[in-house]
């Protein structure tokens, strides 16, 4: 499994390469140099001195990715692209446009993300198992039926619409916790219990549906029905035996998603006014910062690698009969 | 209950408890957004959009900086809070400076003299003695009187992440030469200032000092302090501890306006040294994240993703709250503080609100002490009365909220780009007459009465010329109406009908929008920004009123980048812009238009390429005048001009609508200064009585959601059971046996 990793690992250098040009190339098709500074100085009053000026100090007065007025390595490595690029693969993001070291903001926002991703993911792989383990249950019943009715109607409804529609009955009409806001240490949890809830019950649905045919699936081998012969009550059928060999599929697709739920959720933290790193690279965009845009998409890359790699040895741990090679 | 059942069991046990924990903590005002600590304290409550770029007095333009950086750092003058028209007052001046007029040869001229003979003017600055600096660690020193923090290194920085992390602190007090150091900054060339190219212009030696600056700074590595000590700027003299002298070229009254700005308030030499050690900036400590001022208030908390936190300047030097104030303001109650100590407020939490229902809930709730009016919940908070004024809906009323109002010194327009061979008839096009009256044709086809009404709710007058009200040279009633565009009945201005509009198309040469001469219809070509003017709604209206006249509207959406390129390339046709004033003066809109601002030919900000000759001879006689009724005229001349040769369609001019709850006092809307913090007043008792009456929590609910899970979970529970107990053979066998 060793060699399988470090091969992953190698392979993902490429793949990371690929991504930053790629990231660079839409970046730059969309905004030039010029732009940036021009952003950056503000609208009112610019001259075009002061435009070269920035671009001069920032280092965007150079070619994008090829410098034919160097000689030898500096062809390449005279450029925007390597000069922005090339620390990246060292850890070393840099500082946005406007000053400020990226690692520090990474590191203050990636809390707060976390504490509203991390309970909405567990809670809501839990609260989603036990909805679908409770439909298997009554199965082909009216209880069932209705449920899956209700996880269509559920996961057919916008996310925007439950967060607005939480934040009026709960924080408005009921006026049971903050409508937004966020405050460091235990004191945020006033300000987490309704994103968490709304993201848990706007989950419900499509998981719940997708945990119940998982569920059925397995309801129908033959263990279970040894189980039952043995005579083991349904519940203990269901949560002992039906739970634990349907968790591979269910684990293998959540576990891609753990590294990813640092980047945050840009929706949830906007309307809750949660300061994470969920609006942070759409902020980015919109102030035309380079330096951001590509350290996220750096980031992103690195953990989607990383939830893949994760996913791969989940198999493994859940599944003796898979090896990898 | 069967063993089987335990795991449900204990899962409706913990979430009961759960419940149960919840509604136990349930008191009043569970929705309080704020620590249990700052209850019932002093402190203004408000949130910002718009994450501040640069909080450095050198860089920072934009009206979401300006609302920290204004209450922080004090320029020599300020305007009267409440006087209507904007009036300059001292701020840490002495008094408002007079310029003296010097001629080429160094005489001193009258005040009287005209602009022609003045080659300089010079103002001097004299600042009142005994104004301290905010606590700071850069003015810390030992027993010795020396810096404490002036060689700073990675191991003593070690533990240090903010600046409040320092142990100590000190102050000193404010000098003539902290005034100068920031002039001089305004040249520094990696902090890109953006009036340095507009005051390297007017002071004597800044382009000197820039260019000499940018030619040492290539030499020194980029994180290197530069001591601008060092360098002699010859139109800034200091004349002693507390006075300052700068010298413009030829008569610039504007100046005054700029002396009001941060741009021109002081920063101390520690400040800039102490931020440029090593170490620093990695730790986010600059001046453009921590400002360093003599102001009201000093910024105590600096997180822009989520709440920022400004605090009284145990320092600050005192001012007391104006007894004079604009007509009806004594009624309004604006003049009941004269004479009281500011500022009022001892703290003011900033929290960041991206979106506008979260902001208007807690607004609703007395969370924030005051709102603007978004267009979702602007039927909620506003009506329109039947003689078409505003009042506030009686919701608001009967939560004793107060509607502000105020025109924006904003003004909104389309514009023509004049270099177009079409639009501007230049060139080999149309000719300049043709083109006039095809502009002005536009000008009446496009209804703004109507577009602020469908597209404002109604928030903004229609433009009559560049000119706000409060600016001088806006006339109200028949007097400042565009004789162009309107007709003046029954006591009001009315748009003319749009037949006049079709008679000037047809004496432009498009009768019913088609070439007099070919017979090819007439297309007009609007560039604009997408999600700007480029909502799809309001391009559907703006291409109905250009049909009105048989005119096809071609609209070119592009992105931001895209449309500024085209600007100033002079590759549009129309375009929608906007501008808002720097300063109170005609000049600062009038230069929009003038002759040597053209964004072709001089890469400035008359994006219309509009040259008129008599328009700039005026221009360039009105701006160095004072407010006399000659200036007057002459403005009154250049507004004719310009209905006349209708480079724009004067669009509208924004008004503000603001909601104050009725324990926030001498909130008076401003739109030129921002250093309005210090001037307000809440009443901390009536705030908190109110917030707990609003905010009592509803528990029902909770346990309705509780009852309707238990009624849900017993017939689950049943139907459980009976599986549980059924036999293979079903019930009548079990029944039979029994």
């Amino acid at each position: 499994m060793f060699a399988y990793l470090v091969r992953r690992l190698l392979y993902a250098i490429p793949i990371l390469i690929g991504v930053n040009i790629i990231t660079f190339t839409l970046f730059f098709v969309v905004n030039t140099p010029d732009d940036m500074a021009r952003m950056q100085l503000g609208i009112r009053r610019v001259t075009q001195e002061a435009i070269d000026k920035w671009k001069i100090e920032r280092g965007y007065d150079k070619p994008l990715f090829m410098n034919r007025q160097a000689s030898g390595a500096g062809v390449l490595t005279d450029t925007i692209f390597f000069t922005k690029s090339a620390r990246l693969f060292v850890g070393d993001f840099g500082r946005a446009e406007d000053g400020r070291d990226i690692s520090k903001e990474i590191a203050s926002r990636m809390g707060p993300s976390l504490a509203v991703a991390v309970p909405t993911f567990l809670l809501g792989i839990f609260v989603a198992v036990i909805f679908a383990l409770v439909l298997v249950f009554f199965r082909a019943s009216r209880l069932d039926f209705w449920g899956v009715v209700l996880c269509v109607a559920m996961m057919s409804i916008s996310g925007l619409f439950y967060i607005i529609g939480g934040q009026y009955l709960v924080s408005r009409l009921w006026r049971l916790v903050p409508i937004s806001g966020y405050a460091a240490g235990l004191d945020a949890w006033k300000f987490l219990v309704l994103p968490v809830v709304i993201g848990v019950v706007s989950g419900i649905g499509a998981s719940t549906r997708l945990y119940r045919a998982f569920f059925l699936e397995e309801i129908g081998k033959d263990y279970v029905r040894t189980a039952r012969a043995k005579g083991l009550s349904e519940a203990v059928v269901l949560f002992r035996h039906v739970l634990k060999n349907a968790l591979i599929p269910i684990l293998t697709g959540v576990v891609v998603v753990i590294p990813l739920l640092f980047m945050g959720s840009l929706l949830t933290e906007s309307f809750f006014g949660i300061p994470g790193l969920g609006s942070y690279t759409i902020d980015a965009i919109r102030a035309q910062d380079f330096s951001i845009v590509r350290a996220m998409v750096f980031i992103g890359s690195v953990l989607y690698i990383v939830g893949l790699v994760l996913t791969d040895i989940s198999y493994v741990l859940v599944d003796p009969r898979i090896r990898l090679e | 209950m069967s063993k089987s059942s335990r795991p449900f069991r204990g899962f409706f046990r913990s979430l009961l408890l759960c419940l149960l924990v919840f509604v136990a903590a349930c008191g009043s005002e569970r929705n309080d957004p704020y620590p249990l600590s700052e209850r019932d304290q002093n402190i203004l409550y408000s949130a910002f959009v718009g994450r501040p770029k640069h909080l450095d007095p050198v860089q920072s333009y934009v009206e979401d900086e300006s609302v920290f950086t204004a209450q922080i750092y004090e320029p020599p003058l300020q305007y009267h809070y409440l006087k209507r028209p904007y009036d300059l007052i001292p701020g840490t001046a002495v008094s408002v400076p007079k310029p003296e007029y010097y001629d080429a040869s160094g005489l001193r001229l009258p005040d009287d003299a005209p602009s022609g003979r003045i080659a300089s003017s010079v103002y001097e600055v004299r600042i009142r003695p005994g104004i301290l600096y905010q606590p700071h660690p850069a003015f810390a020193v030992d027993a010795d009187g020396r810096l404490v923090y002036d060689a700073l290194d990675e191991k003593k920085l070690a533990g240090i992440d903010a600046i409040a992390d320092f142990e100590r602190t000190g102050s000193r007090e404010l000098t003539a030469d902290d005034y100068i150091y920031q002039i001089k900054r305004l040249a520094h060339p990696r902090l890109h200032s953006p009036i340095f190219g507009l005051m390297a212009g007017h002071i004597v030696g800044l382009k000197e000092l820039g260019e000499s600056l940018q030619r040492d700074a290539k030499t020194l590595p980029a994180n290197v302090w530069i001591d601008l000590d060092a360098y002699p700027l010859e139109g800034v003299t200091r004349v002693d501890r507390y006075t300052w002298r700068v010298k413009l070229r030829g008569r610039y009254p504007q100046f005054l306006y700029w002396l009001a700005m941060p741009f021109f308030a002081p920063v101390p030499r520690e400040a800039d040294k102490f931020y440029s050690q090593p170490g620093m900036a990695e730790r986010n400590l600059t001046l453009d994240w921590y400002p360093v001022g003599t102001g009201p208030y000093m910024l105590t908390e600096n997180d822009p993703n989520r709440r920022m936190t400004l605090e009284r300047n145990p320092n600050f030097h005192g001012e007391t709250y104006p007894c004079e104030g604009a007509d009806g303001d004594a009624e309004a109650g604006f003049l009941a503080d004269c004479g009281r100590a500011l500022p009022f407020i001892d703290k003011a939490v900033f929290t960041r609100e991206r979106e506008g229902i979260p902001y208007w809930n807690k607004f609703l709730q007395g969370y924030y002490d005051a709102s603007g009016i978004s267009s979702d919940s602007f039927d909620q908070a506003v009506r329109l009365n039947v003689g078409g004024d505003v009042q506030l809906s009686d919701e608001m009323e009967a939560r004793g909220i107060r509607l502000l109002t105020s025109v924006d010194a904003s003004t909104f327009y389309m514009g023509f780009n004049l270099a177009d061979p079409l639009v501007g008839g230049s060139g080999a096009g149309v000719g300049a007459e043709r083109a006039r009256k095809l502009r002005q044709a536009v000008s009446i086809a496009i209804d703004q009465e109507e577009f602020i009404s469908i597209f404002m709710n109604g928030r903004g007058i229609p433009a009559m010329t560049p000119l706000p009200p409060g600016i001088f040279g806006f006339h109200e009633g028949e007097e400042g109406i565009n004789r162009v565009v309107y007709d003046w009945s029954s006591g009001h201005a009315r748009r003319k009908p749009i037949e006049e509009a079709r008679r000037l198309l047809a004496e432009a040469g498009w009768p019913s929008g088609r070439d007099a001469k070919t017979g090819e219809p007439l297309v007009l070509n609007l560039d604009t920004t997408v999600g700007g003017m480029g909502d799809k709604s309001r391009l559907d209206w703006l291409t109905r009123c250009f049909a009105r006249i048989n005119v096809q509207l071609v609209v070119r959406s592009t992105d931001f980048n895209r449309f500024q390129d085209k600007l100033n390339k002079g590759s549009v046709q129309l375009f929608y812009l906007g501008w808002n004033a720097d300063y109170p003066d005609p000049e600062n809109f009038f230069f929009l238009l003038s002759g040597n601002e053209g964004v072709l030919l001089r890469g400035g900000e008359n994006k219309s390429n509009y040259a008129n000759a008599e328009f700039d001879r005026l221009f360039a006689t009105m701006k160095d005048m004072d407010n006399t009724p000659e200036r007057l005229k002459i403005i009154d001349r250049m507004n004719r001009i310009l209905q006349n040769d209708a480079p724009w369609v004067f669009g509208f001019h924004p008004k503000t609508y603001t909601l104050a709850h009725a324990w926030l006092h001498n909130r008076k809307p401003n739109n030129v200064a921002n250093n309005t913090l210090k001037y307000q007043r809440i009443d901390v008792a009536q705030r908190a009585e109110r917030r707990r009456e609003w905010n009592i929590p509803v528990v029902w609910p909770l346990a309705l959601v509780g009852i309707a899970f238990a009624a849900a979970l017993y017939p689950a529970m049943i139907v459980y059971r009976r599986r549980e107990r059924a036999t293979a053979c079903g019930d009548a066998e079990r029944n039979r046996s029994a």
